[in-house]
């Protein structure tokens, strides 16, 4: 449900990039999604399929280029992935800080067919 | 017939978060601050709603309730004379700009004062979606356990305010305190936490203070 809205957000952004650019159709959008965007690949697809039929996008190949998250240690200076129940630096053992690195969450290119 | 690809890098958010933008300065410019009220089903957020509004009595508040069927709470909101209305999603699970926006009519604005936005209960998708607000407001209840910020980090992280409720039920759900706070701390260095008890009001008058310091 919640991936619904946010699909019908991608078929407008790239429905849009290829009428600018006089497609035809597009036969491939990139996304970026990090793994704290909270949202499913498998769940955009599925609605994918439904939602772009007689649109541009129509038959398009959605990929999906997946980010892991990242925290980040002041002390030591390092990324790291957090472990569960658990905020702490592998190296120190101090809790670092959540950063953006896994939260992405954007359509990155797509590929049309012109005439 | 060709393949060409382009570059696009456009952010999927950026449509409602445009829209986001325009209600929070539409609503700052008539002197109203917004806020989003995120937590889990029966958390107490229409309880910490009602204690708020009591304590910020010189100050003329709004109310949308999001839920996903019913109007139990605005029901209960007008009855105490709140002036409020009922946003149904009808299975979504979170409020958004765009709903927000087109739900704006439905109240009078006649003065400044400050809206609270009831987000569907729901610790995942409402801390995703700007709708509009000047701050987010985290309920979350002793009872729900002191390991939420582990299992949903995100709506910590994005709280400018966190408000612990029913803490009358701290010993009896062994609430560990020291293990809550360390895990909010890691994902927020500066919200302010409030232990509150939206039965007695114990707590909501520092909340409300809080708030009208923000508010500005």
């Amino acid at each position: 449900m919640h991936e619904y809205p946010i699909t019908e957000q991608i078929i407008k952004i790239a429905s849009g990039k290829a009428k600018e650019n006089n497609a035809r159709s597009v036969t491939r959008i990139t996304l970026v999604v990090g793994e704290q965007s909270g949202f499913i690949g498998e769940s955009i697809q599925m609605y994918f399929d439904i939602i772009s039929k007689g649109t541009l996008c129509e038959g398009a190949v959605l990929e999906m280029e997946n980010i892991k998250a990242k925290w980040y240690c002041p002390d030591c200076n390092i990324h790291y992935t957090r472990q569960p129940f658990s905020f702490a630096c592998p190296d120190c053992g101090n809790d670092g800080m959540p950063t953006n690195i896994g939260k992405e969450f954007y359509v990155k290119d797509i590929e049309i067919e012109t005439e | 017939m060709a393949e060409k690809e382009i570059q696009v890098v456009q952010n999927i958010f950026d449509e409602n978060d445009r829209i986001a933008f325009a209600t929070q300065e539409k609503l700052g410019k008539m002197g109203v601050f917004v806020v989003n009220i995120m937590g889990a089903p029966g958390a107490g957020k229409t309880s910490s709603i009602i204690n708020l509004i009591r304590q910020l009595s010189e100050n003329k508040v709004y109310v949308i309730e999001g839920d996903i069927e019913s109007d139990i709470d605005t029901v209960k909101l007008k009855e105490l004379g709140i002036e409020a209305i009922q946003i149904n999603t009808n299975g979504a699970c979170h409020l958004d700009a765009p709903t927000i926006q087109s739900s704006l009519d439905g109240l009078s604005f006649d003065k400044p004062g400050l809206l609270f936005i009831e987000n569907i209960g729901n610790l995942v998708c409402p801390a995703e979606f700007q709708i509009g607000e000047h701050i987010k407001m985290l309920i979350c209840s002793a009872a729900e356990g002191s390991d939420k910020p582990y299992k949903y980090p995100l709506a910590f992280e994005k709280a400018d305010v966190i408000l612990l409720t029913k803490c009358d039920l701290k010993t009896y759900v062994d609430f560990n305190d020291e293990f809550f706070l360390k895990g909010v701390r890691a994902l927020n260095k500066t919200a302010p936490v409030f232990e509150v008890n939206a039965k007695t009001g114990q707590g909501f008058e520092d909340v409300a203070g809080w708030l009208l310091q923000k508010k500005g």
